[in-house]
């Protein structure tokens, strides 16, 4: 099943009742008003809050802080991938060889230097995804939710990396048709893969993809997320399968889902698909991923380092449960400013617009 | 038995082609006439012979009504509530607030003033794309059908050719043309290869438009130039003698005997040209997604994003723009058939 159908699709099937037993969802909040409490159908939810309990909160709705509606199948953090032999190639050095906290405009200019010197079409892409940008906007400070709790793009943070982001789009810093030209998502895998780019902001579950296009013909390496005045965070994510609540078997579903969530199962998934497990029990023991490509276990190990670095906004943004009404308005808008629809300032006017009437009409 | 025995067959021309039938049709098409006969002479006794008509469109009726006029109605509804819910019942009413909201506007030439500044730019974009579409398709197609029309050679494999781009799916079009189109495909490569600079066609927002139109022509010109084909064909050639007798040049010819006479069909050309450009949404979407930034976002696009795509689904404000779309073809069609019928009268 296409993602965009989960995206698109699967809201208006559960809103009419007519959902699956079990779905795999990566809008954790914003359906939480149909998944199925699992507690009593299960054999033993505190196996539940020990190993997902940090991610549980992700999947419930407001003041809810006990039911069981599934568990993450993959914890996903988002960052950059650099290709090394570019820099290698191009005798520059990578920037985070040689400090511990690179800007975003260090490695701005450094792929640009890469790709002067190789003929290099894009120096710099980020995936078409407000969330993939939420990352360096709150390392610039973006602080995502005033005082009273509501989503807020106003502040001078997000405004310092608007700014930033829509010029490396006018400059050709960043890949110029990846945002303009696309409609929702867009990634720029095939771009990286056929070394086209030297920079690419995107997250641990390409790891597995990454293994598999490239192997090992030239050296990627996931770099650990750009500072900024606000830290040096990624976003946090990921994907969950979920019991839904129309079911008409629950016992059933609780059943597969505890076959599935079990430290063994989960164990071996996240092998196989060298995802990062959001499973305590796995990662204190650690998961021996399949894959003989190093290139792979290391950016593995990098992302799995970039856990303590992530900010407490990111994560309270990704347990928002409109987070997605967020993003995609600041997606679009920021793609309005890079084409001169918009100034950048008129574009967060919008973003904040955007984001206060679909609330109100969420109620 | 034979067709004259049968009280349902009184016609008598029908009974002579009944009998001239083979003999295993007749027997069937007999006991099928009968069958019918039975059912229909008692409902015809009860509503009397003027109302059966109404009895005979029923069926029709019932999927129109189930499938275009019930879904319309509803629809209307939708427009007329708020919230996120599904279900009408679980819909707050809001009355003409979704409308208000769309024409909420400082300056209506200018979008950033409109509290729905989106839907404002696909009202202009599809407007222009409309404009441009349409002329481009009535023109390049009537060109097409006069020159295929001709005796020139190989005239059934151009025939062919025209066509057959309107077999193939819009989203394949675009894919082909995106191929095209991009930075390192074949347009760029051929300006290259000639001493050209490359260009990024679908990144610029004047060419953007462009190319969208272009495509669109390209892909549906060889309908409607079928259309224009079987009107220039259904013109007598009597016509033609006759004013080559009266010293009538090529150009008079067109003028005068062609023009008039395919005015009926260009009529329909117009009329189907643009309610399809109108709706124009699967082509442009894997094109350019509507770019850059909503340059190619036109109102479909806009009804799609607000009522589906959006993490909060707006289904009012949604289905409001879809009635503002309706009505605004409604008066469009309308305008062009009062057109079509004054062209006719006169």
């Amino acid at each position: 099943m296409p993602y965009r159908a989960i995206l698109e699709n699967l809201p208006l099937d559960l809103a009419a009742g007519e959902g699956p037993d079990m779905a795999r969802v990566t809008d954790l909040g914003g359906l939480a008003e149909y998944y199925l409490d699992m507690t009593s159908h299960l054999s033993d939810p505190d196996y539940w809050e020990e190993n997902f309990g940090p991610f549980l909160n992700w999947k419930r709705l407001p003041g809810d802080d006990s039911s069981i509606p599934g568990f993450m199948t993959q914890l996903t953090i988002t960052g950059p991938f650099i290709n090394r032999t570019l820099f290698e190639q191009a005798g520059i050095d990578v920037p985070s060889d040689m400090s511990d906290s690179v800007t975003w405009d260090e490695w701005a200019e450094a792929s640009r230097a890469v790709a002067e010197a190789l003929e290099i079409p894009y120096p710099m892409a980020m995936d078409r995804s407000g969330h993939r940008f939420a990352g360096p906007a709150i390392s610039s400070g973006a602080m995502y939710f005033d005082d009273m709790g509501h989503p807020t793009v106003m502040d001078e943070g997000f405004r310092d990396m608007a700014e930033r982001f829509v010029g490396w789009h006018l400059d050709g810093t960043m890949h110029p048709e990846m945002w303009p030209l696309s409609e929702g998502y867009a990634g720029a895998n095939e771009e990286f893969a056929n070394a086209e780019l030297v920079f690419y902001m995107s997250g641990s579950w390409q790891v597995g993809q990454f293994s598999e296009q490239i192997g090992d013909a030239f050296d990627w390496q996931t770099v650990p997320n750009p500072c900024g005045p606000g830290g040096c965070t990624g976003m946090p994510g990921g994907a969950a399968l979920v019991g839904i609540g129309s079911t008409e078997h629950p016992a059933e579903v609780a059943r597969v889902m505890e076959y599935l969530a079990s430290q063994d199962v989960l164990g071996e998934f996240a092998a196989r698909t060298l995802f990062i497990p959001a499973h305590a029990g796995l990662s204190a023991s650690g998961v021996d991923f399949d894959t003989d490509l190093q290139l792979a276990k290391d950016s593995l190990g990098v992302f799995v380092g970039q856990v303590g670095t992530l900010e407490q906004t990111a994560f309270d943004l990704q347990a928002y449960a409109f987070n997605r009404a967020v993003f995609d308005a600041s997606r679009d808008r920021l793609t309005q400013a890079m084409v001169g629809e918009l100034t950048v300032d008129e574009a967060i006017a919008r973003i904040q617009d955007d984001v206060d009437t679909a609330l109100a009409e969420q109620g | 038995m034979t067709a004259s025995e049968l009280p349902a067959i009184k016609n008598r021309s029908s009974v002579r082609l009944l009998n001239q039938l083979d003999p295993i049709t007749r027997p069937v098409l007999l006991l099928l006439v009968t069958a019918v006969d039975r059912i229909l002479t008692p409902i015809q006794r009860r509503v009397g012979i003027d109302k059966m008509g109404y009895f005979f469109v029923l069926p029709n009726l019932l999927i129109f009504g189930i499938f275009v006029l019930f879904p319309m109605l509803l629809n209307f509804y939708y427009a007329m509530t708020g919230g996120t819910k599904l279900f009408p019942e679980d819909r707050p009413f809001v009355g003409l607030d979704n409308f208000a909201t769309l024409f909420d506007c400082e300056n209506f030439s200018q979008p950033n003033s409109c509290q729905e500044d989106l839907f404002w730019r696909g009202i202009f974009n599809t407007i222009q794309f409309v404009v441009f579409q349409v002329s481009g398709i009535v023109l390049f197609s009537l060109i097409t059908a006069l020159v295929l029309n001709r005796n020139i050679i190989a005239r059934g494999f151009f025939r062919s050719v025209f066509f057959y781009p309107v077999l193939l799916s819009p989203v394949v079009v675009a894919l082909i043309w995106k191929w095209i189109l991009q930075h390192e495909g074949v347009l760029n490569a051929i300006l290259e290869l000639f001493g050209g600079e490359s260009m990024r066609w679908l990144l610029d927002t004047n060419w953007a438009m462009f190319w969208v139109v272009f495509v669109s022509v390209w892909a549906l010109m060889g309908f409607y130039t079928l259309i224009l084909l079987a009107g220039l064909q259904s013109i007598p050639p009597e016509l033609y003698e006759a004013s080559s007798i009266d010293g009538a040049n090529t150009w008079q010819d067109f003028r005068f005997v062609t023009m008039p006479l395919l005015m009926p069909t260009m009529f329909v050309v117009l009329v189907l040209s643009l309610i399809r450009a109108v709706q124009m949404f699967d082509q442009i979407f894997v094109l350019t997604g509507g770019g850059p930034g909503t340059r190619t976002q036109l109102m479909v696009q806009y009804i799609y994003t607000t009522g589906f795509s959006n993490q909060i689904q707006l289904f009012g404000l949604s289905a409001a723009a879809s009635m503002v779309l309706g009505v605004s073809l409604l008066i469009l069609t309308l305008l062009q058939l009062r057109l079509g019928n004054q062209s006719s009268l006169a």
